[in-house]
């Protein structure tokens, strides 16, 4: 019998970052500038006007001296599914279609050439995970030599955000094809970042398949997401076992605890 | 005008027929589409097969393996390397970002003659056979007016074929003047030549350590040791202990599970407190301290007097005397030592950033690991010697360069002021500037380290540099010493050169690393190997005749000979049959044992000090004047941000936060607490005056930085390379000053008092 053409099974893929391991060195910055053709400008340390697809906040447990902690908070797109999936906060203010949801993976796609600029999008993000290109991108001298040919160069005035390196998922998937597999293994497709990372705080895979580590590692007890409450249902978990780092991903009121919000936001959901 | 139906219609009807007809704002919209959106203007990168090849980075001095992607002929992406021994596939940001360096607008691109005035920026693009007699004729010159030893090399490595190369041409020439660039290598490589016997870098065998000491060593914020500790660190045992000991929560402190902040400069007495308290509680390695150790007990010396031993000078060390000078809780100090005592596989390092170091301190910290007994053990402290592949072959010199080389160095090294030390680059200024008329040094090769960014004060420095009279650079980058030379001979750009990289520093193993070309030269350079080996060939016939070699690369093979193949495949070679000496064999002192007391110290003729390492606080600059400058400025390094001779490009200045730079303004940390003394507040603009010099900068409230200091990144304030990278923040080494350490002449000037002030 021929090979029957297969849908491969939905996949929602997630990134888990331990925040405990990272270090705050920045390397999955740089590899996702690199790996994603993010422009630059003259002067970067005019920060209004940096654009990052990925950023690492630094927090601290504001403890005087010397009982001071610090944490190093990485902040990609959070990819998030929405109340109901499908409809992240972004995709359902874009009047373009120019950021969309896609269905068999789960990552919420920025397709530059449709986005006209309107930034609704932008105001829409809770996690600040898009920005505007306010002017054309300019490479300098041989620059333009070292930019990756499988990302398209972005044009001012569009929005530009992380796509979980959607064209190394495109590049997987296609190997798999080619191959006659209906599955990507987890190392086959991994996002710059968490490739990039050198102290493996960043841990990329498929949520639903549970033969990938991020499906155990997002489960796990303390595995949380940045304003939870919100309901945007991100695909970016972190992991800390510090409470005061915990505290500091949402806004909770003094006496609320990162349990209470959870229970009132499954309560919410089921009278829903 | 009375508005009735009908006029009220026509209006409207009117209006949406004149707009739909009227091409002015479909042409409006269309405009603002073009100017919103510029699409042709966008490049579109070449596609086309994509492969990977592996070289090693030469970034700075950390040896990483790296893998490079590669569109056709175009390097695109930098990854780490997998399997190397070293960072085992990490990587850090400034290696990723080392394309915008191979492809950026700082890279010199051909070879270059000031025209203008020095500095001025004006130069005239030269042929490389004209640049290579421009140099060869110069020295030729001195040669014959009987000075080659007014010639100055500075090199980033004397452990690596280039550097060889340099000391061989200056020994064929008659110059003793070859300068390594400074490290905290150098401190730690004396201290192992004094209590070991050995030319040897220090290993630390971090990986199968289960407790480790740091001494304020930046473990994960230098790039120099980064690519290796997060492999390392990532790997390491959950039981296994990191302590740092900082005075500011750097990543390194916030990823350790002690930090312990000690008064800044006192690590060396902490470390005898610590000391104090093994000895005292016999909990040392007796072992080791019986059977392979010398100078621990007082004993008698040749001529009958008596030799105060380590451990009594470890009297003057109690918790309580200790804990007022470090600011640490007494108890504190006695549990870590009694913890770092009691653990399986102890290990204390040392190696502070931005200086050379303090000899005293690295004796100190080494002898805690000769307490506990891991010298050349698992887990402990390795002497790696030097690289077996570069060895002087035969070379004959005439009288000229014998007599030459025999010339006290300008640096004063090995002098009778400074006996042990070997390179002292930051003495440089002093000693030119207080010269007589004449010129101390003639001529000043710069094949490594961007001196004129790096060595502290740079005022002084220039000054000095104004009285060189030819400055030739090697820099395949327009840097602030490039800038101010005479002549540029522009290296390749690491990713079109080989070039063997010695075992990083601090590494446990000996390995070698082999850069090799990935992408084709981009410009008219010239590899720095073969610039010298070409000069060589320029000049009299005994030095002719040292320098054999076709080229470079004919060089580098002959020299690793049947090795070469393999180095070429693989970018890397361990040594295989190395083992650490045992302790039998493992010292190379007068007595064969691991010396406490080392005998082979030279002092000063002057020095009143004893040759143990007595630590007391490290000088600080200005410390007359604590009602004048109250505060205490101490650089530190971070690894979003190149701490030396090559500065942060794009990519790396974006990562680093808006509280560390912003528009332009570097910002420097301080304690709350601090800030409420001197009135200032967050994001203030200020004045930072240390006692060389003054910046404006602005404040950023930390509550992870001891009270009292003010701390600012190394590696900013560049006002060369390109616009991409110059005129952002303030150079942290200008508002230093160099204190050569009094036993050694090492520079252990890490920080300065100083003011700040609201602008």
């Amino acid at each position: 019998m021929a090979k029957k053409a297969q849908h491969t099974a939905t996949k929602r893929y997630g990134m888990v970052i331990d925040l405990d391991k990272c270090t705050g060195c920045g390397a999955c910055m740089v590899a996702c500038y690199s790996e994603n053709n993010v422009p630059f400008r003259e002067d970067e340390s005019d920060k209004m006007l940096s654009l990052n697809w990925i950023q690492v906040f630094k927090v601290d447990n504001q403890k005087p001296f010397p009982d001071t902690e610090v944490c190093y908070i990485p902040k990609p797109c959070m990819q998030c599914d929405g109340d109901h999936v499908g409809h992240p906060p972004c995709v359902s203010v874009c009047p373009a279609v120019a950021t969309d949801y896609d269905q068999p993976t789960g990552i919420v796609s920025q397709i530059s050439p449709r986005c006209f600029g309107c930034r609704y999008c932008m105001a829409a993000c809770p996690y600040h995970a898009r920005q505007f290109n306010w002017w054309d991108p300019v490479w300098p001298a041989e620059m333009k030599q070292y930019l990756n040919p499988d990302v398209s160069v972005r044009m001012r005035g569009v929005i530009e955000k992380c796509s979980f390196c959607y064209h190394r998922y495109q590049k997987a998937r296609n190997k798999a094809y080619m191959e006659g597999r209906d599955e990507i293994p987890e190392d086959e497709y991994q996002t710059a970042c968490a490739e990039a990372c050198p102290v493996n705080a960043i841990t990329f895979g498929d949520l639903l398949n549970d033969e990938h580590e991020v499906h155990k590692l997002s489960k796990g007890k303390n595995a949380f997401r940045l304003l939870e409450r919100l309901n945007t249902n991100p695909k970016v978990y972190y992991t800390t076992t510090k409470d005061w780092v915990r505290r500091i991903t949402d806004n909770y009121l003094e006496n609320e605890t990162p349990g209470d919000v959870e229970k009132a936001r499954k309560a919410q959901k089921a009278s829903h | 005008m009375k508005i009735d139906r009908r006029c009220f219609l026509s209006l409207v009807i009117g209006g949406a027929v004149g707009t739909t007809l009227t091409p002015v704002p479909w042409k409006l919209t269309d405009d603002i589409a073009i100017w919103s959106q510029n699409w042709p203007w966008t490049p579109v990168p070449e596609d086309g097969p994509s492969k990977y090849e592996n070289t090693v980075c030469a970034m700075c001095q950390g040896g990483c393996g790296i893998t490079v992607r590669k569109i056709k002929q175009r390097a695109v992406k930098i990854e780490g390397m997998s399997g190397h021994p070293v960072n085992k596939g990490s990587v850090c940001p400034m290696g990723i970002s080392s394309l915008q360096y191979l492809y950026g607008p700082s890279r010199v691109k051909s070879p270059m003659k000031r025209t203008g005035k020095r500095g001025e920026g004006k130069w005239e693009k030269i042929s490389w056979d004209d640049a290579i007699a421009e140099v060869s004729d110069k020295l030729k010159e001195l040669r014959n007016q009987e000075e080659p030893h007014k010639v100055a090399c500075t090199a980033d490595s004397d452990r690596n074929t280039v550097g060889y190369l340099f000391d061989r041409f200056l020994a064929a020439y008659g110059s003793p003047n070859f300068i390594r660039t400074p490290s905290s290598e150098d401190a730690n490589e004396l201290a192992l030549y004094l209590a070991q016997g050995r030319n040897a870098t220090v290993g630390w065998d971090i990986e199968n350590a289960d407790f480790i000491l740091s001494f304020g060593v930046p473990l994960m914020d230098s790039p120099d040791s980064a690519g290796r500790m997060f492999s390392a660190y990532s790997a390491l045992d959950e039981k296994a202990e990191l302590v740092q000991i900082e005075p500011r929560l750097s990543d390194t402190a916030a990823q350790s599970k002690r930090w312990i902040p000690a008064k800044p400069g006192t690590e060396g007495v902490l470390a005898l407190g610590l000391a104090h308290v093994i000895v005292k509680d016999k909990l040392y390695d007796s072992d080791f301290v019986k059977n392979y150790s010398s100078g621990f007990e007082d004993s008698e010396d040749e001529d009958g007097n008596t030799r105060k031993g380590f451990k009594s000078l470890l009297e003057d060390y109690s918790p309580a005397s200790v804990a007022e000078t470090t600011g640490i809780d007494k108890a504190k100090i006695i549990t870590l030592a009694r913890d770092f005592a009691g653990a399986g596989r102890p290990l204390a390092i040392c190696g502070r950033p931005i200086v050379q170091g303090s000899v005293d301190e690295a004796l100190a910290i080494h002898a805690l690991n000769a307490l506990v007994g891991n010298i050349n053990k698992k887990g402990g402290m390795v002497a790696i010697p030097e690289p077996d592949y570069l060895g002087w072959s035969e070379m004959q010199r005439d009288e000229t360069a014998s007599k030459g080389r025999q010339q006290p160095r300008i640096d004063g090294a090995g002098t009778d002021r400074f006996p042990n030390a070997r390179h002292l680059l930051h003495r440089l200024p002093e000693e030119i500037n207080s010269a007589g008329d004449k010129a101390p040094l003639q001529v000043l090769l710069v094949a490594g380290g961007n001196p004129l960014y790096t060595i502290p004060d740079t005022e002084a420095a220039k000054k000095a540099f104004d009285r060189i009279p030819f400055i030739v650079s090697f820099s395949p980058f327009m840097d602030e010493t490039a800038e101010y030379a005479d002549l540029i001979l522009p290296n390749h750009h690491f990713l079109e050169r080989y070039e063997d990289i010695p075992t990083p520093r601090g590494y446990a193993k000996p390995v070698t690393g082999l850069a090799r070309p990935v992408v084709d030269p981009q410009h008219d350079t010239m590899h720095t190997g073969d610039a010298v080996i070409s000069i060589a060939k320029n000049m009299d016939e005994f030095i002719r005749e040292a320098f054999p070699w076709d080229d470079y690369r004919d060089f580098l093979e002959q020299t690793f000979s049947d090795r070469w193949k393999s180095l070429e495949k693989e970018v890397y070679s361990v040594r295989k049959d190395f083992t650490p000496a045992d302790w039998e064999d493992a010292f190379d002192t007068p007595s064969k044992k691991y010396e406490f007391y080392p005998t082979s110290r030279q002092m000063p003729p002057d020095s009143e000090r004893d040759r143990l390492p007595a630590c007391r606080p490290l000088e600080i600059p200005g410390d007359g004047d604590s009602k004048e400058l109250p505060l205490l400025f101490v650089p530190y390094v971070s690894v979003r941000i190149a701490e030396g001779a090559i500065a942060n490009p794009p990519f790396m200045t974006k990562t680093v936060d808006d509280t560390v730079i912003k528009e332009g303004e570097v910002f420097v940390e301080i304690n709350p607490e601090t800030a409420k003394e001197n009135d200032l507040s967050e994001g203030d603009s200020a004045v930072l005056k240390t006692s060389s010099a003054e910046a404006r900068v602005r404040v950023h409230l930390f509550e992870g930085i001891m009270p009292g200091l003010v701390a600012m990144p190394a590696g900013l304030g560049h006002t060369a390379f390109s616009d991409y990278i110059s005129g952002k923040g303030e150079n942290a080494y200008s508002l230093l000053e160099a204190v050569s350490d009094p036993a050694s002449g090492l520079n252990t000037g890490w920080g300065s008092r100083a003011s700040l002030s609201r602008a």
